[in-house]
């Protein structure tokens, strides 16, 4: 076949349709729908809108985000960074940001592990402790966050006064003022040392990594754990000793009406993230052993057969296909315990829906606040979303 | 191969008796062994386990029955409160529980939002058995929730016009809930195949409002409603709170109900679209008499979990200041005579909650092993 | 090593019994019990190395536990097996090894789905046979020769039809060496046009001289392979022998009745 003229029927472009103006040609319909629909929604949106502009001139309130950058007023009880109530309402509102990340964040590690446990702890073959894990999981299931936030909260707060708070253990008071923890003087050799080891543990994941490397070379196995102690452990340690080992615990002490000194969680917080966390776990439980269940026993079987030891068997067949089903759900809970966390308001904790709902109050402009909230939760949830959507067409099983 | 007879006459082979298995394995000692004590580990686990449930239950059945206070003599709470926690109070139930359960509702008048709760229970269940899927069910549910209007209103048929600010307690939740379910129902039917549309500009439409609704907290839309909703209407047009706040759960609830929908258009063998195609249906007929009725069928498990979440989710009035049961709860505490008695009052609100979420929530289980039975083959 | 795989109809592969090893497997009065049910009941089955065995009956008999105890798979309770001289029980090194040693090809493939052909095939022998990755990589593309899919091994199991993936694996197991390969219906779940491609990789297999127990409901496989046809029923081992006596002079009413079932049609 000659190489330079190629076959004329496989150059013509297909053919383009043409549009007649009938009710009979489908795009022609198609047309009009949308059209008709976009009228309609336009029309309602503009109506809407123009009584919204009335009415904002009748009512003399003002529009624009010029707000933000008046004095607040607002008194904040926890912040994690500098505030007071002469700051301006942008800088309280990122207070408000920060404490609901605050929750956010470690209201999502903890849910994770302790749903984790829940859930294994249902596909345990001990009836007792999967019946109990059953019961924790169905309850909180049935109950609404709400009710379960307004629970402990109640709790905390008919918990004793300061001076005759719970003493559990050493150091730890627990009052209807919050917890109170001893905490660590934090000096210089001690971050050195966390530094440490975050640098042990990269190293040791290199090392790990060197240590498969080599062994798909020559089949020889190579021990991960000595370096693991070295790296995570002693190093941490050295340098700590290097820089004179300080160690001073700063206790709680009783000194008038509260406690001075110590790590402080408010009863809001306590309450807030015992709630939060009680309540995802129980949906993660049920994520995690579906997951686990999804993965057929013949894979284990398997596997087995093969002669691979448990561990092999869990690391290199059974979680990567468990995974799979377990990351998309997942994150959305976590999703979940984001914007639940905006149910503070009901208990007095001051995340970022409820300084702006002051905010708006105070300031009289609704339109601008909601949108602040909106547009904070917007921001979150798509920039999950749109995690969730790559790691999922990543990690998709290849199928015909 | 030749006609096989089963001659009488030839013996056959003598099969050997089946013999029970050892006694460790079979019965209650079996069970026991295989479940509880199979290992160290398990029986170390159990023997714990076992410590903590009796402790607790001890402790539950001394502070909720043994030292509890059951009822005081007119708001007298003292001897509530000598208790200092070591047993309930659960005369705060007593006094209040008509409080909790219906709100201001003028007391002579509770029969009726009593009767409401009954009604709404029994369309649940009739909803819920499998032999009433009929289209008739639609003119049941209309029927139903008109009598439902008719009884809390009143003004008509000799019964007394009550406002809807006294509304209060477990009718409202069941409204809310119900209302919401009713009507976003249809709204999520639309979005769905309207997201599945081949016309980008409807498609556009539906995937914003979803993605819109489902990144924001129900919170942030209740807000909307109870304060930003006034400005969108003309002066002089008003609409009350309650009404509001069941538009902002329509909302958010269609959303929602929409991805599930969705989730079943697209669990539908393609075969089925093709072959109503091929015989010539229409969009909507194809739509209403072949993909719809298959496609919900398939989602209903989800659907019913769906709803859980709502019910619950109606709790959250709270915050914009409806009365619904969980906020009936927590006013009935504020008062200084019963202040502190919050545990004993949420518990309550809660095993209520917990009663119908826990029917839903078996219904949906046995629903979805039934459906499974019958497509396994 | 063979790589014909077609067999003239009605020609049986050559015996390879060396009946001077001792036994690969050694089964002496194996009960075992699901619960209350007691699924194998006093079994004693002896299998010299290099043979072929077809184990045969209806379902519910007990073929599937009695193989998948050979690898402990499920544990019996009474009695002992020996696999290659090394006892069964809940010794783990020992049972490492008698994994190591012995090959299962399941009926429903169990190929892992998240890694290619290739890496299903030298995962076992990388991490339990310490092989350096090169070499089984090798050892696998051979075997995937010899069952004549090495185009596939980038794939993954998802993209083969039901015949490849039992092919495949069959080259896994073997990828590990195995001295004994065990085979659970291994074409129960393929569409008819398919079986014959398994099927044909077996008798290979029986040619290269591999001890085999294979339970099976093709008889035609078990007249050209097999030494040996052992039926059972309800638990125990209803009679054993050689295939063509089995097959033409039952001497139980049970296996009579069982072959009237199966032949049908025939």
């Amino acid at each position: 076949m000659s190489q330079t003229t190629m076959d004329p029927r496989l150059l013509r472009a297909p053919p383009k349709r043409k549009l007649r103006l009938s009710w009979a040609d489908e795009r022609v319909r198609g047309l009009v729908w949308q059209v008709l629909v976009i009228g309609v929604v336009g029309a309602v949106f503009y109506w809407l809108w123009s009584n919204t502009v009335h009415n904002l001139e009748v009512r003399r309130i003002a529009t624009g985000f010029g707000f933000l950058n008046r004095e607040a007023g607002l008194p904040i009880g926890e912040s994690l960074i500098e505030y007071s109530p002469t700051d301006t309402y942008l800088r309280a509102l990122l207070v408000g940001l920060l404490n609901t990340l605050k929750i956010a964040l470690v209201g999502i590690v903890l849910a994770t592990v302790l749903g984790t446990l829940v859930g294994i702890a249902r596909l345990s073959r001990n009836w007792l402790l999967s019946k109990i894990a059953g019961v924790y999981v169905e309850v909180i299931r049935d109950l609404p966050l709400l009710l379960q936030l307004l629970f402990w909260y109640a709790i905390m707060q008919s918990l004793p006064g300061p001076r005759q708070s719970l003493n559990p253990v050493e150091g730890v008071f627990l009052s209807n003022r919050g917890l109170k923890l001893p905490w660590l003087e934090w000096q210089d050799a001690h971050t050195y040392a966390v530094l440490a080891f975050v640098a042990g543990a990269v190293g040791t994941w290199a090392w790990a990594r060197r240590a498969t490397q080599l062994r798909l070379q020559d089949g020889k196995p190579r021990p991960v754990w000595p370096v693991a102690l070295g790296l995570l452990l002693a190093l941490p340690l050295a340098v700590w000793l290097a820089f004179g080992a300080p160690w001073t615990v700063d206790w709680p002490a009783l000194r008038g009406f509260n406690f001075r000194g110590g790590l402080t969680m408010t009863p809001e917080y306590f309450a807030l993230l015992a709630g939060l966390v009680l309540y995802t776990a129980g949906f993660i439980a049920e994520i995690v052993r579906a997951g686990i269940l999804a993965v057929p026993h013949g894979q284990w079987e398997a596997a087995q057969a093969l002669g691979l030891r448990p561990g092999a068997v869990l690391k290199r067949i059974v979680l990567p296909q468990a995974l799979r089903v377990i990351i998309p759900p997942m994150t959305s809970q976590y999703l979940n315990i984001t914007k639940n966390s905006s149910l503070a308001v009901a208990i007095g904790y001051q995340d970022i829906v409820s300084i702006a709902n002051t905010t708006l109050n105070q300031t009289g402009q609704a339109i601008e606040g909601i949108a602040i909230i909106m547009l904070v939760y917007l921001t979150i949830s798509l920039s999950i979303s749109f995690f969730m959507n790559w790691y999922n067409s990543r990690i998709a099983l290849v199928e015909r | 191969m030749s006609d096989i007879t089963l001659g009488t006459a030839v013996a056959a082979a003598p099969e050997a008796a089946p013999r029970t298995a050892p006694l460790s394995q079979i019965g209650l000692m079996g069970w026991m062994r295989a479940n509880l004590f199979s290992s160290w580990i398990n029986t170390a686990v159990t023997l714990v386990l076992l410590y903590f449930v009796v402790r607790w239950a001890i402790g539950f059945v001394e502070w909720g029955i043994l030292n509890a206070v059951w009822s005081v003599p007119n708001n007298q709470t003292q001897a509530c409160r000598d208790l200092k926690g070591a047993g309930a109070c659960w005369a705060v139930i007593t006094e209040k529980h008509r409080f909790i359960l219906f709100g201001t509702y003028p007391y002579e008048e509770h029969w009726r939002p009593a009767l409401v709760c009954l009604l709404f229970v029994a369309l649940y269940v009739v909803s819920a058995m499998r032999r009433f899927w009929r289209k008739e069910l639609v003119l049941v549910w209309l029927a139903t929730l008109t009598v439902i209007g008719v009884l809390m209103w009143g003004g008509v048929f000799g019964l007394s016009y009550v406002p809807q600010e006294r509304w209060g307690g477990l009718p409202i939740t069941l409204i809310l809930a119900t209302f919401g379910l009713a009507f976003a129902f249809p709204l999520a039917i639309l979005v769905a195949l309207g997201r599945r549309s081949r016309l980008p500009a409807i498609k556009a439409l539906c995937v914003l409002y979803v993605e819109l609704i489902r990144g924001v907290p129900l919170i942030s839309l209740l807000f909307m409603a109870s304060v930003m909703f006034p400005l969108f209407l003309p002066e002089g047009m008003n609409i009350d709170k309650l009404l509001r706040a069941q538009i902002a759960i329509i909302l958010f609830a269609g959303a929602y109900l929409a991805e599930v929908v969705r989730g079943g258009l697209q669990a539908l063998p393609k075969g089925q679209y093709e072959a109503a195609d091929a015989l010539g249906l229409s969009y909507w007929q194809k739509t209403g008499f072949i993909i719809l009725p298959q496609a919900l069928r398939l989602v209903i498990p989800p659907l019913v979990n769906t709803f859980i979440g709502f019910f619950k989710d109606t709790s959250l009035v709270l915050i914009i200041g409806i009365f619904d049961l969980l906020t009936a709860g927590k006013t009935a505490i504020i008062e200084p005579a019963w202040q502190g008695f919050g545990v004993e009052v949420y518990l309550t609100v809660g095993a209520i909650y917990f009663v119908f979420c826990f029917a839903m929530s078996k219904y949906s289980q046995g629903l979805e092993a039934e459906l499974n039975r019958h497509r396994v083959r | 090593m063979s790589d014909t795989l077609v067999m003239e109809p009605g020609e049986s592969v050559a015996s390879a019994v060396r009946a001077d090893a001792p036994p690969a497997i050694l089964m002496d009065r194996v009960n075992k019990w699901f619960g209350a049910l007691h699924v194998l009941r006093d079994v004693t089955l002896s299998v010299a190395t290099g043979e072929r065995v077809v184990v045969c009956g209806p379902s519910g008999s007990g073929k599937s536990t009695l193989i998948r105890c050979i690898n402990r798979l499920e544990q019996h309770q009474e009695g002992r097996i020996l696999v290659d001289n090394m006892e069964l029980s809940d010794d783990v090194r020992a049972l490492d090894a008698i994994r190591r040693e012995v090959g299962m090809v399941f009926q429903s493939f169990n190929l892992f789905p998240h890694l290619t052909i290739l890496e299903n095939c030298t995962l076992a022998p990388i991490w339990v046979r310490r092989m350096p990755k090169a070499q089984a990589e090798e050892l696998a593309m051979d075997y995937l020769r010899r069952v004549r899919i090495p185009e596939q091994a980038k794939k993954y199991p998802g993209q083969l039809s039901g015949g490849q993936q039992q092919r495949v694996a069959i080259a896994r197991a073997l990828c590990m060496k195995p001295k004994i390969m065990l085979f659970d219906e291994p074409t129960s779940a393929l569409d008819p046009e398919m079986i014959k491609e398994v099927l044909d990789t077996m008798v290979t297999l029986a040619e290269d001289g591999m001890t085999m127990i294979c339970v099976t409901h093709e008889m035609g496989f078990a007249r050209q392979v097999a030494d040996r046809v052992v039926f059972m029923d309800r638990g125990e081992i209803v009679e054993q022998g050689a295939p063509a006596e089995m097959f033409e002079n039952p001497k139980t009413d049970r296996l009579r009745l069982f072959l009237s079932q199966i032949l049908r049609g025939h």
